[in-house]
Formats: structure tokens, C-alpha cells, sequence
């Protein structure tokens, strides 16, 4: 019942508890008013005594209004209990025939459900007759296979579930399967969406008796009086809104209390804003290609997964960045590329191509990032946009950033999809990227990166996706491309990294914990990149004995422990380790180094 | 392959409207025609009108009489006003066939941009106050259905501030309140669903490779954003127009809109069952097809929707 202490779930309750109440009483409270009649007072307008009017006989409008919400509920409710009479069975067929037959149960709801409700309930009230019956039976049959589609879907939903396979396999019949298996797994939404439909029924018969179609006289329900009053809307519009607003409110309460109870049904956790850490800013190197200095990024919440990193990047180095899952690598690439999403909050210092990023325009900022630097994602099956050719989306880069006629930018998407050894580029740059496989669209998507003059790429996990085979070719393309630009390699694999990369960083937490050559790899110091390095197979792991792994869990991006993060996952670990963060030193942050002997 | 299922599906549903129809006339307990007519009508009428119908025949020369005439577009004649059904129907059909499609075009036209760009005003959970402004206001117009909609047009605009004509189709102004009625729940509708498919398109890696391009908001919107949720958006919109034509029923009774609705709302209040039983058919029919002509035009726009389908 949380939903209801939002305000718009809160009102639908009000309304639907304010409706409810009057369906009970009033037809005691006003009854005798709405009922006199009075020759003195036929057809007016508002007055004191009558706050609505009066209809032809004099009597009391807005009493009227009052009285019909007990017939107006009372005939909705029938009208969904017709409804769900014939759609609930209906609905429940396909699950419990042989597919046969399920299949032609599924048809008829299809074919019931392409007809319009109200032109159903329209041929059922001509052909039972005009009056509240046909309406009602009419409403009722044009629910049905709403309802009946809406069962078939929840059934569906739960055929496969394991407690249905079980029942099944036991020989339960399906007709004893639909009704203690299926059914009360989809009670709750069903009555839900029952609910829902009720509304619709109240304003399905108010629109019938407004045509004139339903309630007949002497009987009246919100739509009849509706009917009434639009007649004499030009002189007493009043007689109009009335049931209108009536019938309104109404059906906004059901309407609002049904969505907040689904909504509350499928609620997911709301992320509490909360203030960003701050870090102190430090002034980032401008030589080399990148430098990052005391970068953090915070999310509202507290969660900090990237905490005060440093990195410097040369031209044409490539720098692996290694890290379990949640360490903050691909956070930092983000932060780097100021693509952290909303609401994530980045404070340090980054100091690109010799620009230090905090003092540019937004404009400047875009053009130095769009030109400069380029990014390979991960997955390059989703990362091409499916809708667009792909020498487009390459030669995008350079007509928006380097002001380059298109003619001239396509002729250069294609040189750049030649560079990354596609085959027919011309023919290629003209095709979607579904034809595209995918270490062909990690290519495509490295081109894309060599449009602009790319002083940096950042390839977060670029091969992860792909099959092994063609690891390899993207891992030589980049290292191809580094010769003019200097390239960041974020991976989880350390044996990618070595393979690749001139330099090594390793990320714990959203802290740096070392920095290393590749050649000093095989004498890493620090216990978790020992680690790291312990758990990666090679040709001479010995194969009966289980893989090395870490023990433990790295920590949560909400916690921020004082001393070493890795401490409780460390062996070497004292208990100095746990009071005293260890700072980056010589490449290390670590109180105790290992040395290899 | 799927074009021929999804036709053979068209027709298995045509053909149930027009048995549907056909029987309509029979299910009607009592002598329809002498309902129709009144109990004072002279019983050489009635017998001359049941004759008219073919009444009196077989009810299997009925039927195929009955198919004949609407393969041949002969509807009949109407009880009432001795018009031909054919004439009402292609006298009337334009004036609704208008409503319909200027409400459908300006519901997608306010509907797209808007939810569009809700989408990006409220991504990742971003301007919290503005989702639950949007989702309660379009959740409160989406529960209002139309012919309320229309009763409270028309004592604002047309009574109390006299801007435009409150009934009657005569000059453009005399549409801005009825396409207006007709349009305001699909715009609420649509727009919702926009927001939704936008913001499941914005959450997509080709998104975060066009904003790592730093190409800018409009190109990155318009060209990389908005073509990929264009079928979803386009089917609902198909949708919509097919839901908008029962819609036109009651807004026509609302501004005496010289329209089909109008008149099967005549028709049935008078029990002019040939006239009731045609235009019934007819806007099935229609529907039938919009919904059809929906499917195949995704079909082609989108292969794997083909697939979804079947």
C-alpha cells in the first residue's frame, strides 16, 4: 500500500471511496428529491434551490446526478461480471486444450479483439433491444475478449513455469492444471486489470445511454441525464456538466487508483539523491596526451565507484587498464569521455591534448572530445545504430565536427572502413549493420574512431563480445592504430593486456593499486594484482589442479573503508592495513609489496 | 508467407463481420419490420417492406442474396427515409473518414516531439517532478473519454467564450473542436508510449556510441534517436486511428456531425435495421483493414515484426 501515499493513486482512492459512498447512499439521501416532481419549476437553470437546474418535470438536477451513481455502478458491475463470465473462460482455453484446439480459441480472440468495443456493444443492444439489458449485455460481450486476450497472455506467462512442467509431468489434466495452477498464480493481476475494466464498463454505458442507447426513461444513469442535457446545453449548460463531471471524476478515480496499484506492483527501487563526495581538485599535467588527476565519480546514494584516480597517458603508448567487475575502469574511460550517465557527478582535474577540459565551453568541449578522441565499446552488436547506413554514421563524425562537405566525408568513411581491411568498403558503407558481422562492426566502429584525428582511444573491453578468432585481428588493429594515437585498453582479461599494452594499470575499488610495464608484470608487487595474475591460465597451468581464484567480494561502491580496500581478500594483510589507506607511491599503493622470489 | 497468413486472417474476420451482420436483422426477436414501422403501420406496408427485404425467403437465399448485394455495393434501402443505404453511406463516410485522420495526423504531430522529449528531460531518473506531472496528467486526459471531452469543449468554447461553432459542419472552424475531442486521449496515449520506447532507445549502446561521436543534441535526437522507435510509435499510431473511428460515434452525437456515426446512432434509435446493419459492417470492416494495412506496413518496415506476428 506504499503506491497510495503518492498523491495521484491517493486522489483515485478518494474518488472510488467518494463514488462507493454515494452508490450506497444516496438513493435514501436524495431519492425523494431527485423523484418530485414540480410543474412551477420545469427546465431551469441554477438557482439556489436547485444548484444544477432542473430537467422538463422540475425536478432537482443535481440530486438526480447523486441518485443515478447507484444505477451507473450497479450497471458497470454487471457489465463486468458479463464480461469476465465469458472472457475468463474463453481466455483460459488455450491453456487447457489440445493445441488443436488451442489454436483455434487463440484465433477467435484475435478475430473478437480486432472489433471495436463499442460497435459490439451496439449490434448486441440493437439486437436485444433497446434499454439498460441490452446495454449491459452489450458492455459486457465487448469486454469479453479483452479479457479473454489478457488471460491467455498471464496463462501463458506462467505455462512454463516449474511448478506447471511439474504438474504436467504428474498427469494432471489440463483442465485441473489451468484451474489450481494457473489461475491463482494470475489472480492478483487479473483483479487488477478486472478493476480497469470496470471503469471502462462505466463509461462504455454512460456513452450508450448518452446515445440514447442504453437506460431508457423513467430509469436514468449519468449518461442518460448526459443525454438530457446536452440538449439544452446552449441555455443551461450546467444540466451537461453535470453528469459529465460526474461521469469524469469517476472514471479518472478508477482509472488513477488501477494504474497506482499496478505501478505499486511492479515498483522498482528509487535511487535516493543524496550530496557527492567531494574530492580535492588537483591541477592535471598538460603534457602527454591525457592526465587525469584526483578524478572521482559519485552517484547520489553514496556510491562512489570511481575514487581520486591519476593517469597519465603519452602519445602512442597503449595503456592497459585491468580490474575486476565494479573496479571503476569503464567509469573512469566514462568520466574521461564525459559520458557518465545522469546522475553521476565527476570532480578531478582532466587534462586532454593539452586543454584542460574545466575551462572549456560546452561547445569546445564537444569539438575537442568528437575530434580528439575516439571510444570502442564492448558489444558491437548494439552499438551501431540499426537504423542508419554505417558509412553515415562514420561520416557523421566529420561533417559535424570538421565542418567537411558529405561527399567528401563519405569518401573518407570509406578509406577508413579500407584501413580496418573490410572488404568493398564502397559496398559496404552502403549497407545497415545488420549485415554486418560482429567483429566486422567492432571494426566498422574502430573506422569511426579514425574519422576525426583521434589523439586517444579508449577501447573499454573491445573484444569481449567477439568470438576468439577474430580477438586477435581487432587487438592488431588497434595496436595498428596506436601508431598515430595513443590508445587506452580497459579489460578484465590481464593476458589481453600483456599481449598489447606498453604500460599496466590496476584498478581496486576505484582506486589505483599499481602501476607497471608489461615486462614488469611477472614481478607485480602488490597481493591483488598478484593475484589477478595467479588466476589467469596459461599453457603451463597445471590442469588438474583447480583454477586459482581471489576469495571474497570486492567491496560495495558505498562503502569506503579506511584503510586498504583489499585488505579482507588479502593474505598479506596486518592490521595496520585495515586502520591506514595505503597511497600511490612508486606505482604502488600497498603497505606491504610482495617481491617475487 | 506472412502476408498470406495475415490475409488469410483478414478474411476468416470479414467474413464472421459479415455473417455477423447478415444475422443481426434475424436475431432481432419479433418482426423487425413491423418494429420498424410501428404497430400502426397498414400490413400491406409491412408485407410490401418484409418482401423488399427478402424476409420471406430462405434463409440460405437470403445470405446469398445478402452477399450479393454487398459484393455489388447494394445495401438495400432504409425503412425510414427510403434513401439507398449505398447513397447514406457514401454521403456520410467522407465526414467521419475527415475527423478520423486529422485527429490520428495531430496526435502523432503533438504526441512524438512531445514524448520525445519528455524522454530526455527525464532520462535515468532525471527531473523527477516533471515524470509525475507528465504520467498523472496524461494517465487523468487518457481515462477521459472523448464525448465528456467534447460536452466540456463546447461549453467553453463555443458557449461561454462563443470562439467557435458549437454543432455542425460548416468552414474549418467548425472542425477545430471535434478533431480536438477526438484527438486529446490518443495525444495522452501516445505520448506516454513515446517517452517509454525513447527512453528504452536511449539506454542503447548505439546511443551511447553516437554521444561518445559528441555529435550534437538535435542530430543526435533526431537522426540516431527518433528513426529507431518510429515502428513502435507508428504501430500504436495505426492503432490509434482504428480506435479513434468508434470514437467519431460519439463525437459526431456531440457536435451533430453530418457523419456515418450520426447516422447508425439514428438508425438504431429508429430500428432502420438495413441502415443499422450496413454502417455496423462497415465501420467493422474498416477497422479490419486499418489493422491489417498497420501489420503489413510493419511487416515491411520492420522484417522481424513479420516474425513477432505469426
Amino acid at each position: 500500500m506504499r503506491a497510495l501515499r503518492s498523491p495521484a493513486p491517493l486522489t483515485g482512492l478518494l474518488l472510488v471511496a467518494a463514488v462507493l459512498t454515494l452508490a450506497l447512499l444516496g438513493p435514501a439521501l436524495w431519492g425523494e428529491s431527485a423523484a418530485r416532481i414540480d410543474d412551477g419549476a420545469i427546465l431551469q437553470g441554477h438557482s439556489p434551490a436547485h444548484p444544477l437546474g432542473t430537467d422538463d418535470l422540475g425536478r432537482d438536477l443535481l440530486a438526480r446526478i447523486l441518485v443515478a451513481t447507484r444505477l451507473s455502478l450497479l450497471l458497470a458491475c454487471l457489465a463486468t461480471v458479463v464480461g469476465v463470465a465469458i472472457g475468463l473462460p474463453l481466455g483460459v482455453l488455450p491453456a487447457v486444450l489440445p493445441p488443436r484446439g488451442a489454436r483455434a480459441a487463440a484465433g477467435t480472440i484475435n478475430a473478437l479483439v480486432a472489433f471495436p468495443g463499442l460497435l459490439l456493444a451496439m449490434f448486441t443492444a440493437v439486437v436485444s433491444g433497446l434499454g439498460a439489458r441490452g446495454a449491459v449485455l452489450g458492455m459486457g460481450i465487448a469486454t469479453a475478449p479483452v479479457l479473454a486476450r489478457l488471460t491467455q497472455t498471464l496463462a501463458a506467462s506462467v505455462a512454463n513455469a516449474d511448478y506447471v512442467s511439474a504438474a504436467r509431468v504428474l498427469g494432471v489434466s489440463r483442465l485441473r492444471i489451468a484451474v489450481r495452477h494457473v489461475l491463482p498464480n494470475i489472480a492478483e493481476p487479473l483483479l487488477l486489470n478486472i478493476t480497469l475494466l470496470f471503469g471502462g464498463s462505466l463509461l462504455g454505458l454512460a456513452g450508450l445511454s448518452f446515445l440514447g442507447l442504453g437506460v431508457q426513461p423513467p430509469d436514468y444513469d449519468w449518461g442518460r441525464l448526459l443525454f438530457d442535457g446536452l440538449s439544452r446545453v446552449y441555455v443551461d449548460p450546467e444540466a451537461a456538466l453535470g453528469p459529465a463531471v460526474a461521469i469524469g471524476l469517476a472514471a479518472v478515480g478508477f482509472n488513477l487508483l488501477g494504474e497506482g496499484l499496478a505501478k505499486a506492483a511492479s515498483r522498482r527501487a528509487v535511487v535516493p539523491r543524496g550530496a557527492a563526495t567531494g574530492e580535492a581538485l588537483r591541477e592535471a599535467r598538460s603534457e602527454g596526451v591525457l592526465s587525469v588527476r584526483g578524478l572521482s565519480v559519485a552517484f547520489p546514494g553514496g556510491a562512489v565507484p570511481v575514487r581520486d584516480v591519476h593517469l597519465d597517458v603519452a602519445p602512442g603508448e597503449i595503456v592497459g587498464v585491468v580490474g575486476e567487475s565494479g573496479s571503476g575502469k569503464s567509469l573512469t574511460a566514462l568520466a574521461i569521455g564525459g559520458l557518465v550517465p545522469y546522475p553521476g557527478e565527476v570532480t578531478g582535474g582532466i587534462n586532454l591534448c593539452g586543454q584542460d577540459l574545466s575551462a572549456l565551453s560546452p561547445g569546445e568541449l564537444r569539438r575537442l572530445r568528437g575530434t580528439s578522441l575516439a571510444m570502442v565499446f564492448q558489444d558491437p552488436m548494439t552499438t551501431l545504430n540499426p537504423a542508419l547506413r554505417v558509412g553515415g554514421q562514420l561520416a557523421e563524425v566529420s561533417t559535424t565536427h570538421q565542418k567537411m562537405p558529405r561527399k567528401e566525408a563519405l569518401a573518407r568513411a570509406v578509406d577508413r572502413l579500407r584501413r580496418v581491411r573490410i572488404a568493398r568498403p564502397e559496398e559496404r558503407a552502403r549497407q545497415h549493420p545488420h549485415t554486418f558481422s560482429g567483429g566486422m562492426r567492432q571494426r566498422a566502429i574502430i573506422a569511426m574512431g579514425l574519422m576525426g584525428t583521434p589523439k586517444l582511444i579508449i577501447a573499454d573491453e573491445p573484444t569481449t563480445a567477439l568470438d576468439v578468432t577474430v580477438q586477435r585481428d581487432i587487438l592488431l588493429l588497434l595496436r595498428e592504430a596506436a601508431k598515430e594515437a595513443a590508445v587506452i585498453l580497459i579489460s578484465h582479461d590481464i593476458a589481453v593486456v600483456s599481449q598489447l599494452c606498453d604500460r599496466v594499470v590496476v584498478m581496486y575499488a576505484g582506486r589505483v593499486v599499481e602501476e607497471l610495464t608489461v615486462a614488469e608484470l611477472r614481478r607485480a608487487r602488490h597481493p591483488y594484482t598478484r593475484a589477478l595474475i595467479a588466476a589467469t591460465p596459461d599453457l603451463t597451468t597445471d590442469r588438474d589442479k583447480p583454477l586459482a581464484t581471489i576469495p571474497g567480494q570486492p567491496p560495495s561502491p558505498f562503502d569506503d573503508p579506511d584503510g586498504c580496500a583489499f585488505a579482507p581478500r588479502c593474505a598479506a594483510a596486518t592490521s595496520a592495513c585495515r586502520t591506514t589507506r595505503p597511497l600511490l607511491e612508486d606505482g604502488i599503493a600497498c603497505l606491504h609489496p610482495q617481491s617475487s622470489d | 508467407m506472412f502476408l498470406l497468413r495475415r490475409l488469410a486472417r483478414l478474411t476468416v474476420s470479414l467474413a464472421v463481420l459479415l455473417f455477423a451482420s447478415f444475422s443481426m436483422i434475424h436475431l432481432i426477436p419479433g418482426d423487425p419490420v413491423r418494429a420498424s414501422l410501428g404497430t400502426a403501420a397498414p400490413a400491406e406496408l409491412v408485407a410490401a417492406r418484409r418482401a423488399e427485404l427478402g424476409l420471406d425467403e430462405p434463409i440460405h437465399q437470403q445470405l446469398l442474396g445478402y452477399l450479393k448485394g454487398v459484393l455489388t455495393g447494394d445495401f438495400g434501402t432504409s425503412l425510414q427515409t427510403r434513401e439507398t443505404v449505398a447513397g447514406i453511406i457514401a454521403d456520410r463516410l467522407p465526414s467521419t473518414a475527415e475527423l478520423a485522420v486529422l485527429a490520428a495526423l495531430i496526435a502523432l504531430l503533438v504526441a512524438i516531439p512531445m514524448g520525445m522529449w519528455l524522454a530526455i528531460r527525464t532520462e535515468n531518473g532525471r527531473n523527477p517532478g516533471s515524470e509525475l506531472a507528465f504520467t498523472t496528467a496524461t494517465g487523468t486526459i487518457a481515462a477521459i473519454p472523448e464525448f465528456l471531452l467534447a460536452v466540456g469543449l463546447v461549453v467553453v468554447f463555443a458557449i461561454t467564450l462563443g470562439w467557435l461553432p458549437p454543432a455542425g459542419k460548416d468552414g474549418p472552424a467548425s472542425y477545430v473542436l471535434p478533431v480536438i475531442a477526438l484527438a486529446v486521449g490518443p495525444v495522452a496515449v501516445l505520448a506516454r508510449l513515446v517517452r517509454v520506447e525513447a527512453l528504452r532507445e536511449l539506454d542503447k549502446d548505439y546511443l551511447r556510441m553516437a554521444r561518445a561521436k559528441h555529435l550534437p543534441r538535435r542530430r543526435l535526437y533526431l537522426r540516431h534517436l527518433l528513426p529507431n522507435m518510429l515502428t513502435a510509435t507508428l504501430t500504436v499510431g495505426g492503432l490509434l486511428l482504428a480506435s479513434l473511428i468508434p470514437g467519431t460515434v460519439l463525437v459526431e452525437n456531440v457536435f451533430a456531425w453530418p457523419g456515418l456515426g450520426q447516422r447508425m446512432t439514428e438508425s438504431i434509435l429508429q430500428k432502420d435495421y438495413p441502415v443499422a446493419q450496413a454502417v455496423i459492417l462497415v465501420y467493422g470492416a474498416i477497422v479490419l483493414l486499418v489493422n491489417f494495412l498497420v501489420d503489413v506496413a510493419l511487416g515491411v518496415l520492420d522484417p522481424r515484426s513479420a516474425i513477432r506476428g505469426t
